[in-house]
């Protein structure tokens, strides 16, 4: 009875922060001056990107666990983090190209060592569900485990030989976070950020219970054939 | 301690004079790595059209294209056929630790790859009419060609072991080695472009730390992927 509670907190909690989110984004928050209109995807985009990272992290510290302890908990919650951040990278993709194609007049601007690095962080955890897929249930979690762990020591790599790729070329634009930002922007971004890794724990939560089924079904299938 | 050490290094060597003997009986990997190394360049010729002109341009992305598409078909071999023939399982039964049999399996394709540049290079100096056969170059090949392998090889033990093993491995190893393809395009470039060499040091730099890196990562988790 009290997961349940727990449960019904969570998603009421998380509807309203989004729906505060959206009112924020939508009717409160100034148009920006230079970017106009369509610089409001900031405010998906951004949290969309840190809910990526986000999941990928616990993909590697779960990664880390499952071969240190091998508790099927931690893969369990690895693969689970990994569904999640795929869907929340390809929405920053999305977002991002969309944000990028009147602002900096093309869809996707290579010299941002950010929207690349992001790129190739997608593809390398396509693989690993992929490797997932394509591998016996035994043997599945230690693959997923070692390319979930040596995928995210690569990140910082890319991320850099992104930035020294271009290095001959000028800087074609400045983010338009970090300095300078108005304090209702900022406020508005927190509020979505906050929304957003809720959503993210509702997610896990519902995608986990979900697992833990498949599981339980599997298991269910093998006794009856024994 | 020292024995050790000694006895760990002369299972690199029994595991890779293996991979040795069996390649010079069959010459199967070299030779097929070579044949598409080499078609990879006549089909970029006729992609671009190389004038003289542009030949500089596009020489570092083509040499680099064709090294890595044919080192992914060497390190497939390398445990398939292990696979095919049911090898596999007497390595992992080795009274061997995992860390040699990593390294002894690398050191196979390390040294396939090396032999696969040292003939492309001077081929593709004859084939498109730019000299490519410089130490500069060389030095950039054999330093990347170990990152190359301390990451692909434990790459392809995964793809190996999957059921779509063919396509696994590039899927998996491309994402993840890009930084790599990237410090030995840009360092390749300065070199046919006649920079100067405290500049390509830079580059070497890079390729060396990511070769220490992964050669670390790869030999801890090895382990973890050869596991019966």
């Amino acid at each position: 009875m009290r997961s349940f509670n727990l449960n019904a907190v969570l998603w009421s909690v998380t509807t309203i922060l989004i729906m505060v989110a959206l009112y924020l984004v939508f009717a409160w928050v100034p148009t920006e001056a230079t970017m106009g209109i369509v610089q409001r995807i900031f405010y998906f985009h951004v949290p969309s990107a840190w809910v990526a990272f986000l999941s990928f992290f616990v993909v590697f510290v779960s990664s880390i666990l499952y071969l240190a302890k091998r508790n099927i908990k931690w893969d369990t919650l690895a693969y689970c983090s990994a569904e999640i951040g795929v869907v929340f990278t390809s929405l920053a993709l999305i977002s991002g190209a969309i944000w990028a194609k009147p602002t900096w007049l093309s869809w996707f601007p290579w010299e941002d060592p950010r929207l690349t690095t992001t790129l190739v962080l997608w593809l390398i955890y396509v693989g690993y569900l992929l490797v997932r897929n394509y591998s016996t249930t035994y043997q599945a979690p230690r693959f997923a485990a070692v390319i979930g762990i040596a995928g995210f020591l690569d990140v910082p790599i890319i991320y850099l030989s992104v930035i020294w790729w271009r290095s001959a070329h000028p800087i074609v634009f400045r983010p338009s976070s970090d300095a300078g930002i108005a304090p209702s922007m900022l406020l508005t971004l927190m509020v979505s950020l906050v929304a957003f890794t809720m959503l993210y724990v509702v997610l896990m939560r519902l995608v986990l219970s979900i697992r833990r089924a498949e599981l339980e079904v599997e298991e269910l299938k093998t006794r009856i054939q024994d | 301690m020292l024995e050790k050490m000694k006895n760990f290094t002369q299972d690199v060597v029994t595991l890779l004079w293996k991979d040795l003997l069996a390649e010079f009986r069959t010459k199967e990997i070299t030779i097929s790595i070579l044949v598409f190394a080499l078609l990879t360049i006549v089909i970029f010729n006729f992609a671009f059209t190389p004038d003289p002109a542009r030949v500089g341009l596009i020489a570092p992305g083509v040499l680099w294209v064709a090294f890595s598409f044919s080192g992914v078909l060497g390190l497939n071999r390398t445990f398939v056929i292990e696979k095919e023939r049911g090898g596999l399982q007497g390595l992992v039964l080795c009274p061997v630790e995992r860390e040699a049999l990593f390294l002894g399996k690398a050191a196979g394709t390390f040294i396939f790859m090396c032999i696969m540049e040292m003939i492309i290079l001077p081929v593709f100096s004859i084939l498109l009419n730019l000299p490519v056969f410089m130490p500069g170059l060389l030095a950039i090949a054999f330093l990347s060609n170990i990152g190359f392998v301390a990451m692909g090889t434990l790459f392809s033990a995964i793809a190996v072991n999957t059921r779509a093993r063919d396509f696994m491995l590039p899927l998996l190893f491309f994402p993840a080695i890009i930084p790599l393809l990237v410090f030995a395009v840009k360092g390749s470039s300065m070199v046919i472009s006649g920079e100067p060499w405290s500049d390509v040091m830079g580059w070497l730099w890079k390729i060396a730390a990511f070769d220490v890196v992964y050669l670390v990562v790869s030999t801890l988790v090895f382990e973890f992927v050869l596991e019966e």
